[in-house]
């Protein structure tokens, strides 16, 4: 399984992990890197600085502890209030963030202030864009259904990304007009 | 200057209908067995790349060169034997013969080289195995649907063995689930028989089967295989 969520909500990923039944914070970072961080495994810190924030807000409490102490000798349970907030979770939908589009129109505004080639920067974006396309166009012909479905899910954001860069390819002229003004 | 081992290149190409230049200084190379996407906007030039290519169109300037022929000065005859030995082809409509069945649309270009009837149709039966419309072979095309009528245009540019396969938007007409098992299909046939393909398409989806894009913009594209 790859994985190609960016900006996933790790608490919810390890409450939801947490539901078919208790398991130590080691368990829960294995359970979480073999499913959703093969590019990106989670920090040890990360597992605990997350499931101590869970307990203290009450979605999960403390249901053993193995002699020795310390915080990767606990073992977590879910509570039903940690239920309720992954049902609420799963049922919102995401907001459809523009988080890229951001960072690229700074620097193609960036670029034309500076009298930097907007155009190179474009072309040099897509190609990475188009790079990363192939991967996943690779993964997902050599993957499972789930990889499929997952790839493809990326491959449409990239997409659209790549079509916004051709529409500021083609208006570039226009927006260094408008941000020497 | 030409990229080392390149099976076709274009070097500086010319071409104006009219007032309009369609190619104004285009760059182009591909090897053996490569995959290369032919990206832009709409009228920007990308057919007139690959109808010069391809031989069907002469650029006005600049040469192409085929496994170490000069194709823009060949005479049409050769040309026209020439595409029909080493290129095949795969369009966007309307390439399939109406009246034909489907497994003699693929035989078509093997009829056309002089072979016999029953060995065209068993070659054009194991391509069309491999593409996976085997089972329509006595359908005509009016009878299949979209993405089967282009993977049996994709069987057919492929039964003559070409060592360059022209597509010009090979999945333009077909929905996304549909284009992509095209795509699937096309380039696995491709790479196992080493042809190389020559990918027009504004499709980025389309290009990520590529290995490797060339941006035409107002007539003019890099290649950066040139510089190297």
């Amino acid at each position: 399984m790859v994985c190609i969520v960016l900006g996933m909500s790790i608490g919810h990923t390890l409450l939801g992990l947490l539901e078919s039944g208790p398991r130590h914070g080691y368990d829960l970072k294995r359970a979480f890197d073999e499913r959703f961080g093969h590019d990106r495994p989670l920090h040890y810190g990360q597992v605990y600085s997350t499931m101590s924030r869970l307990l203290k807000n009450g979605l999960v409490e403390v249901d053993g502890m193995e002699a020795g102490g310390g915080p990767e000798r606990k073992r977590y349970a879910i509570t039903e209030a940690g239920v309720s907030d992954v049902d609420q979770w799963l049922a919102q939908p995401e907001k459809p963030e523009p988080y890229l589009q951001s960072t690229l129109y700074t620097k193609v505004v960036l670029a034309l202030l500076t009298d930097r080639s907007a155009a190179d920067l474009l072309d040099t974006q897509r190609a990475e864009h188009l790079r990363l396309m192939r991967i996943l166009t690779d993964r997902k012909r050599r993957g499972d259904l789930a990889d499929q479905l997952i790839c493809d899910h990326a491959l449409f954001h990239l997409e659209a990304d790549l079509r916004w860069l051709e529409l500021t390819a083609a208006r570039l002229t226009q927006l260094s007009t408008e941000v020497r003004a | 200057m030409t990229p080392a081992g390149s099976l076709l290149t274009a070097q500086d190409l010319h071409k104006t209908y009219g007032p309009t230049p369609a190619l104004d200084g285009a760059f182009f190379s591909i090897h053996p067995g490569e995959i290369v996407a032919v990206m832009g906007p709409s009228g920007s030039g990308k057919s007139t790349l690959l109808h010069c290519l391809a031989g069907i169109v002469r650029p006005d300037s600049g040469t192409i060169t085929y496994d170490g022929r000069e194709l823009s000065s060949m005479p049409d005859a050769e040309r026209s034997s020439l595409r029909r030995s080493d290129f095949g082809f795969v369009f966007q409509f309307g390439q399939l013969v109406p009246e034909l069945t489907c497994v003699e649309n693929v035989a078509l270009p093997l009829r056309l080289n002089g072979v016999k009837r029953k060995e065209a149709e068993r070659r054009a039966a194991e391509w069309m195995e491999r593409l996976e419309v085997d089972d329509l072979g006595s359908k005509r095309p009016g009878e299949v649907s979209g993405g089967q009528g282009q993977r049996v245009a994709v069987a057919r540019s492929l039964v003559t063995s070409p060592r360059v396969l022209f597509a010009d938007e090979p999945t333009g007409a077909l929905d996304s689930l549909n284009g992509e098992r095209v795509m699937e299909l096309f380039t696995q046939a491709a790479r196992s028989a080493n042809a190389a393909i020559v990918l027009v398409t504004h499709e980025a989806r389309v290009a990520a089967y590529s290995d490797r894009e060339i941006v035409v913009r107002d007539g003019k594209s890099r290649d950066l295989e040139f510089t190297v």
